[in-house]
């Protein structure tokens, strides 16, 4: 069974194959069928590898599958490798499961749409991408996966073409994460300059024998790796690019920015964590990084009107989280919470997405309202995925991995633990705040206008789904399956208490808030106002804008004509200068001629006198 | 001999093509299909037959032939095919015939005459890839000019004459130099061992004055940094590659700008190990400038043909580091980022042939929307547009990455410049596709999009670009023997 | 017996002459007088030729100047042919109008 691993992500990419090329002739059942069959059959397979792996390895085992070698020479090998463990084991998972029930979802929802085949085609790209980039055995070959997924990311967010602000959202994310693929890109070279080899099992082994705890070498490559991180889980620096993905069809949303893509960067560092482990200065960084972004993120979701775009912001803020754990040293909590993440966000995007359809494409949370009545299985999806989100107690997955982090948080060794549990804290009322904002302005209240658009089993269901992994999930023994890529090496117990009850009492106080805010208060919509900044992205946007793009793009056209090129217009004009010039000399007069020879006569003569050694 | 017999095939070729042509002006481009084609098909035949990689025996050379021509200078018609000049000349031959399949409905008038050009364009290409004696070399290096400069002047869009002119004069002034440095070269050897020969073998570690040595050096590398094109020589390139007519973009951009990398690792270190080495610093420098100059100046064009253009110069900066690092894992990259660039830009180059054709400009003002109306000519812009920004899959991140691995080793800084230019390139790429085919549609109707012959043709470049991209493997192992065999390059 | 007239003397003279119509030629816009200024200059000419004969006491001296003398006679035959035809064509004389020959 093991043997088939090599087809996990083969089927997608051939119904990508067969999506791409079969032209216009396929009806729309067959394109459902096959765009969402070939995930379905993925994820049934993915579960049958599962069992059989579970049945055979123990913690700390491996599956290796070397398909072909695909670059060799002296001193270089690189294979492409799937490597399956515990870690991979999850995510393959988590992609496959949540991805059938999004393109399932997708079926109905993209049905109107004259690009479906298109769409389904890029979707399967992106299952088979993300799966190269999590069941990689070598560094070259996730880096395949992690430009791949990129790639679909750029098609997807700029499937409606024809608006070109689709298409420069698309090329946002593109260039920004490209930024961070750079970083990836340099940490490679670092690590295969210094260690001799790119795949990863042989590197994270040589890595902590060969350089020492804290080593520059580690650091550096550690930090770059950092960087591509960053860019693809869009955390601060370079989290920009995530808000305007939005602009891409619901689906996309749900699958790429909020379940898969966007977790690469947690699992990049998850994977290679033997490495961060040797540089705790990264580690820091990452704890660091992971604080501050879910703050600010939290923030910006506060003040913003489109529906979709608070998710998105909500999204950066529990990478966030996740960052946050990585940085505690913990892969297990961050894995974790990536889990119980892709349940709730997805159950929020797909339910966001009904909600968007029923008002035939509006997305301003101030032009809806009372919305629960009419369509109760939006309002239930909505209400469950905000109440896992928030870390409703006990009933939600989302408590469960949230306190797992705030746990290790307060229980950590390091003096500043305590600040980053403080951040997560705060964050967790924001997070309540935040979440209930639009459900509270959505579902309750007057409507503002009212809804058309229906919905059907091929969206209901998933979101039936979605819901109850929202609720169960965090009860599945994630933290326990992968405690052996902690730092400390086994499961973290929480002993403390009061930290525990602090954290969900503000989780709660958030609710409370943005209930007496929202659904009390009639002018919610100036309060809005209050948030602006947070609306502008907190600045970062404009910062960059002016900062880097502008000057790009003024420093890339005022060099059109090539400066460089007019050195050799500056010599063909010094050559037809000459031409003009000596072409006075040409009268035609008779006497100017003889004059001309007489003077030459004269000078030959008089060098001759002059300087000529005569005999 | 297979390369005389390539040479043979290719110039008489030209030459039936042209007599066909006062008679029958359909006929010429079925006589270069079929001269192509059958030269293609020898020379893969050729290479199935020869043992590869490590099974290699006796040595790089595949195959040599030496005869005397002017023995009273040391000149002989001295020709080698090894595993670089073999699948430089199968690229050659390849795009060769890619051209052809572009130039079939866009050249109307003297198409004998054209195809004559493109023919003996080839034949220098490949005398090029095959010639072991400096001055059959350089004979050669002459003989891709002229017919190229007739195909530019004569059958180019806008301004082409003068845009001829530029390229003329440029790569005529290298060659001026080049013959300058063989010149001292083959005299200093004369001076140091009273034996006058133009012999590649013979010419190899000549014990000159260190001083001679570097402007000898310098002679050649300047001839090949205008064909290559390293940056601050390479205006003639925009000029010429787009008013060009599509095959001989597809020529230039394809296979000529290799002839100056080729030059760069058969001849100009091997030569001068020692200049080369104290060039280095200063050519790695510019190779990465090279790389981002490109990159920024290719976002700033407004004319597709001109920004796959400057793409090119950025891609070839690449080549630049790689021959300056000089170690075998950076010259296997750059062996596979010649190839994969070669297909990559031919391709773009008939796409946007394809869109003035059916747009009848090439500014992206006029374009927008298009992939509703073409999709299938979108679909591989698309694909080109992404193998050129590098992605892992296709054959340019194979050659950029071991370009990558082999220069960072010994000269960090470059390759760290170089990293940042995946930036650029994505920048550029991206602008292309979306200035081209996305957006909304324009008011044009009745466009007609790709049919079976172009499908075919660019489907299987792509298909190539894939493979090359997935497996390369095999050009790696037939490299590895002639790269192996150059002085200082064993690791 | 003789007085030798100084070589020096006449190569002096030769000198002034050959400078006369030099200058002739350059300054004269009639053409007939330009070929008058090249006559002169050719017997300048000739004279340093005689004097050097005389100098070393050998004839070449003197055979030159039969050959110049030639010459000359020729190159006036054939110069007021063109003079003719250049004044039937152009009906002036001035050298200045033979400006054809121009860039």
């Amino acid at each position: 069974m093991l043997g088939w691993l090599w087809l996990v992500p083969t089927l997608p990419l051939a119904g990508f194959t067969l999506l791409a090329l079969a032209g216009g002739r396929l009806t729309r059942r067959t394109i459902a069928r096959i765009g969402a069959g070939s995930v379905d059959l993925s994820a049934i397979l993915a579960c049958l590898i599962a069992s059989a792996f579970l049945g055979e390895f123990g913690a700390g085992g491996a599956y290796s599958q070397t398909l072909w070698t695909w670059m060799e020479l002296e001193g270089f090998r690189a294979a492409i490798d799937l490597h399956l463990d515990r870690l991979s084991l999850v995510m393959m998972l988590v992609i496959t499961g949540v991805g059938t029930l999004i393109h399932i979802y997708a079926t109905e929802y993209m049905a109107g749409d004259e690009g479906y085949r298109r769409f389904f085609a890029y979707m399967n790209l992106f299952v088979a991408f993300m799966l190269i980039l999590v069941l990689a055995g070598d560094l070259l070959l996730l880096f395949l996966g992690w430009e791949g997924v990129g790639l679909c990311s750029y098609l997807l967010i700029g499937f409606w073409y024809q608006d070109a602000d689709n298409g420069r959202a698309a090329r946002k994310a593109f260039v920004v994460t490209r930024i961070g693929d750079a970083a990836f890109l340099a940490g490679l070279l670092v690590l295969f300059t210094g260690l001799g080899t790119t795949q990863i099992e042989v590197l994270l082994v040589r890595a902590s024998t060969e350089w020492p705890w804290g080593s520059g070498l580690a650091v550096v490559a550690a930090f770059l790796l950092l960087g591509g991180a960053v860019g693809k889980s869009a955390q601060l620096p370079l989290q920009v690019w995530l808000p305007d993905a939005m602009a891409g069809p619901t689906p996309v949303s749900a699958l790429i920015h909020a379940a898969t893509m966007v977790t690469a960067g947690v699992y990049l560092i998850g994977r290679m964590f033997p490495l961060f482990a040797q540089a705790p200065q990264v580690l820091a960084l990452v704890g660091t990084i992971g604080a501050i972004t879910l703050l600010l993120a939290a923030l910006s979701a506060l003040g913003q009107r489109d529906i979709k775009r608070i998710l998105a912001y909500s999204t950066v803020s529990q990478i966030g989280y996740m960052f946050l754990a990585l940085g505690l040293g913990s892969v297990s909590a961050a894995l974790f919470h990536l889990m119980t993440h892709a349940f709730f966000k997805a159950l929020l995007f797909l339910s966001a997405g009904t909600v968007i359809m029923s008002f035939d494409g509006e997305h301003d949370v101030f032009r809806m309202g009372g919305l629960r009545r009419e369509r109760p299985v939006a309002f239930w999806g909505f209400l469950i995925g905000a109440a896992s989100l928030a870390a409703l107690p006990l009933v939600t997955a989302g408590f469960y991995s949230k306190e797992l982090i705030l746990s290790t948080a307060w229980s950590g060794p390091w003096s500043g633990d305590r600040v980053l549990w403080g951040a997560g804290a705060i964050g967790a009322f924001l997070t309540g705040l935040y979440i209930f904002r639009p459900l509270f302005l959505v579902f309750f209240g007057e409507p503002k206008s009212k809804p058309t658009g229906h919905y059907g089993p091929a969206m209901s269901a998933p979101i039936l789904v979605l819901s109850a992994l929202a609720v169960g999930g965090g009860w599945i023994g994630v933290p326990t399956f992968l405690a052996r890529w902690d730092l400390s090496g086994t499961y973290p117990t929480s002993e403390h208490i009061a930290p525990e009850l602090v954290a969900v009492a503000l989780g709660l106080l958030g609710i409370l808030v943005a209930y007496w805010i929202f659904q009390r208060s009639s002018d919610t919509e100036r309060l809005a106002g209050l948030f602006r900044f947070g609306r502008w992205g907190l600045g970062f946007d404009a910062l960059y804008d002016r900062l880097l793009v502008r000057p790009f793009i003024a420093l890339a056209r005022a060099n059109q004509r090539d400066l460089v090129d007019l050195l050799y217009e500056g010599l063909a004009r010094l050559a037809r200068l000459g031409n003009r010039l000596l072409s006075l000399t040409q009268t035609g007069v008779l006497r100017w001629y003889a004059r001309a020879t007489v003077l030459g006569g004269v000078l030959v003569v008089a060098t001759l006198i002059l300087w000529a050694e005569l005999p | 001999m297979t390369s005389i017999l390539l040479l043979l095939i290719l110039l008489s070729g030209g030459l039936l093509s042209w007599v066909a042509g006062r008679r029958n002006a359909r006929l010429p481009r079925w006589i270069a299909l079929v001269a192509l084609a059958g030269a293609l098909s020898w020379l893969l035949a050729f290479w199935s037959q020869t043992p590869v990689g490590l099974k290699l025996t006796g040595g790089p050379w595949l195959e040599r032939l030496s005869l005397d021509w002017i023995p009273r200078f040391g000149i002989a018609l001295s020709f080698g095919l090894d595993g670089l000049s073999l699948i430089l000349s199968l690229l050659a031959l390849f795009l060769g015939l890619m051209a052809v399949v572009a130039s079939w409905s866009e050249i109307r008038e003297r198409t004998g005459f054209f195809y004559l050009n493109l023919l003996w364009t080839l034949a220098g290409v490949i005398g090029v890839f095959a010639a072991l004696d400096l001055f059959l070399f350089f004979l050669f290096w002459e003989l891709m000019l002229v017919p190229m400069y007739f195909i530019i002047a004569l059958w180019g869009h806008g301004d082409s004459a003068r845009a001829a002119i530029k390229f003329f004069l440029f790569t005529q002034g290298g060659g001026l130099l080049l013959l300058v440095g063989i010149l001292i070269l083959v005299l200093g050897h004369f001076a140091a061992t009273g034996h006058l020969t133009f012999d590649y073998f013979a010419l190899r570690g000549t014990a000159l004055d260190p001083q001679i040595a570097f402007w000898a050096m310098l002679g050649l590398f300047l001839a090949f940094a205008v064909k290559l094109p390293v940056v601050t020589l390479h205006t003639w390139l925009p000029d010429a590659h787009t008013l060009a007519p599509t095959g001989g973009s597809v020529i230039l951009a394809g296979i000529l700008l290799k002839t100056g990398a080729y030059g760069l690792i058969r001849f100009l270190v091997p030569l001068f190990p020692q200049a080369s080495a104290a060039l280095a610093p200063v050519a790695l420098g510019l190779g990465a400038a090279g790389i981002l100059y490109g990159g920024v100046l290719a976002f700033a064009q407004s004319d597709v043909k001109r920004l796959v253009a400057y793409s090119s110069i950025s891609h070839m900066g690449f080549v630049l580091l790689a021959v300056f690092a000089w170690n075998a894992l950076a010259l296997q990259g750059a062996v596979v980022q010649l190839v994969a660039h070669g297909i990559t830009a031919a391709g773009l180059f008939m796409i946007a042939g394809s869109l003035r054709e059916r747009l009848h400009t090439l500014d992206a003002k006029g374009m927008g929307g298009l992939w509703a109306q073409l999709p299938r000519l979108s679909a591989l812009g698309l694909l080109f547009a992404v193998a050129t920004l590098g992605l892992p899959g296709f054959g340019n991140f194979v050659g950029e990455i071991l370009v990558l691995l082999g220069t960072f080793r010994d000269h960090p800084t470059a390759a760290l410049v170089a990293v940042t230019g995946v930036v650029t390139t994505a920048i550029y790429a991206l602008a292309l596709v979306q200035r081209a085919f996305q957006g909304p549609p324009g008011e044009r109707t009745g466009l007609r999009d790709y049919g079976p012959r172009e499908t075919a043709a660019l489907g299987l470049m792509a298909a190539v670009s894939l493979g090359l991209g997935l497996y390369p493997q095999p050009v790696l192992d037939l490299a590895r023997p002639a790269l192996a065999a150059l002085p200082g390059a064993g690791g | 017996m003789t007085t030798q007239v100084p070589v020096e003397h006449a190569l002096y003279l030769a000198a002034g002459l050959f400078a006369l119509g030099l200058i002739g030629i350059l300054v004269r816009r009639n053409l007939i007088f330009i070929l008058m200024s090249l006559e002169v200059m050719l017997n300048g000419v000739g004279l340093a030729f005689i004097a050097g004969g005389a100098r070393w006491g050998q004839a070449d001296g003197q055979i030159l100047f039969l050959l110049i003398l030639t010459l000359a006679a020729a190159e006036a035959a054939v110069g007021l042919a063109l003079v003719l035809a250049v004044h039937h064509r152009l009906r002036s004389l001035d050298a200045d109008v033979l400006s054809r020959m121009r860039g």
